[in-house]
């Protein structure tokens, strides 16, 4: 069997290649290529932020992030969006359906500068009753399920993303 | 609880990736989670990914030397072509496959990139494609320049493609980079060396493929990429 090809860092630039539209590469007024669209979303429209920092607490503005879920009839639904200036990411989205015998939750990939292999997390809604069995829950330690946790503010379902330190964000191994 | 991870994707092999800390490469020092990440079987969330249409490419997105200006492109024309396949060899057909690069003095066309080398306005620096039915891709370039970056103090990265990869599954998703043939920097690049498996940093080089280049043309160079398996059975339900 031939392994998986090796993962190296999507770099400083992955604008370029992802979000080229963004990145502005437009040639004689013509963007040369825009980022996919998903399907037409059904469900609750909702925004979800993520807020993303180091090890120092200091915002990463470079990053990108993928967000892969279903909407609320259970069709698969991607994003892609990356970091501002304040290392915030936002996505324009609607609350998820759950899975059978999973809480309604975000996938969320993450690729930057620093990163060698990709960081996946989810996403779970705070005020959700299914959190209390969901299985993917359950393998991570009490103390650290609260990293996994969006909370509703004015404008958006808000999370905290940290690569590392004591508030350091759950990531999975799937 | 058992029916929710059905473990169809095959499992990430330990010592096959760049692992989160990688001191010679000084980026890695904040951005490594300290925790190891939480081991799970897949769930129908990463079996399943997104799907994208041919409507979405445009007829230039696979020709980095002709979708950004209209003189051509400065540099080394070169075919990348190769197969996308998954870990049991089967042919993943239909994927979008996004490469992005620097020019051929080694200068991205990125706001963050200050390097002294000029742009080429005949260059963007960005493409893709859908692999066809066996797997198949390609785009047509240039080979893009070695360039300093803040490192170590003198370290250049080896020319190389950046390279983001969909499978049919979002946990088989991939980015790397592709290098070329004989690049001396390859064994001195901290990027590249943070792979601990040697085989596995040898198919990251793409190798000069004369069958496939066309004379008085464009030279090839041959990388093909392997995702994970995706199992119509699990490998490891409840492990």
């Amino acid at each position: 069997m031939t392994r998986e090809t090796a993962s190296q860092t999507a770099g400083p630039y992955l604008h370029i290649g992802l979000l080229p539209a963004a990145a502005g590469l437009t040639a004689a007024g013509d963007e040369i290529v825009a980022a996919p669209v998903g399907t037409v979303a059904v469900g609750q429209p909702i925004a979800f932020r993520a807020a993303i920092v180091d090890g120092m607490g200091a915002p990463v503005t470079d990053a990108l992030v993928e967000l892969w879920q279903i909407d609320g009839a259970g069709h698969g639904l991607w994003r892609r969006s990356a970091c501002d200036g304040d290392g915030h990411v936002r996505f324009e989205t609607v609350r998820p359906a759950a899975l059978p015998g999973q809480a309604p939750h975000l996938t969320l990939w993450i690729v930057a500068r620093g990163i060698g292999l990709p960081l996946q997390t989810r996403a779970y809604f705070d005020d959700a009753s299914e959190n209390n069995d969901d299985p993917v829950l359950a393998r991570v330690p009490a103390a650290r399920r609260k990293t996994l946790m969006a909370h509703r503010n004015d404008d958006a379902w808000t999370m905290n993303i940290a690569l590392q330190g004591a508030d350091e964000t759950v990531f999975f191994n799937i | 609880m058992t029916d929710v991870f059905t473990g169809r994707l095959t499992p990430r092999a330990d010592g096959l990736h760049p692992p989160p800390l990688a001191p010679a490469y000084r980026s890695t020092a904040l951005r490594s989670p300290r925790h190891a990440p939480i081991r799970m079987p897949s769930t129908t969330t990463e079996e399943t990914g997104p799907v994208f249409g041919h409507d979405m490419i445009a007829p230039l997105d696979h020709d980095l030397t002709a979708n950004f200006g209209s003189g051509g492109a400065i540099g080394e024309q070169v075919f990348v072509m190769g197969h996308l396949r998954d870990e049991g060899g089967r042919p993943i057909a239909g994927a979008l496959i996004e490469v992005w690069q620097a020019n051929a003095g080694g200068r991205y066309r990125h706001a963050r990139d200050g390097y002294l080398a000029p742009l080429d306005p005949g260059f963007g620096g960005c493409g893709r494609c859908l692999t066809d039915d066996a797997g198949a891709y390609s785009f047509r370039t240039i080979r893009p320049g070695a360039y300093p970056w803040p490192n170590g103090g003198n370290d250049w990265r080896p020319a190389h493609i950046h390279f983001s990869v969909f499978g049919h599954a979002f946990g088989q998703r991939l980015v790397t980079q592709m290098y070329f043939e004989g690049d001396p920097h390859i064994a001195l690049c901290p990027i590249v060396q943070s792979i601990p498996d040697p085989a596995a940093i040898d198919r990251l080089i793409a190798r000069l493929d004369m069958g496939a280049t066309v004379p008085f043309d464009a030279r090839a160079y041959r990388f093909d990429i392997t995702l994970r398996g995706l199992s119509a059975t699990p490998f490891g339900a409840g492990a």
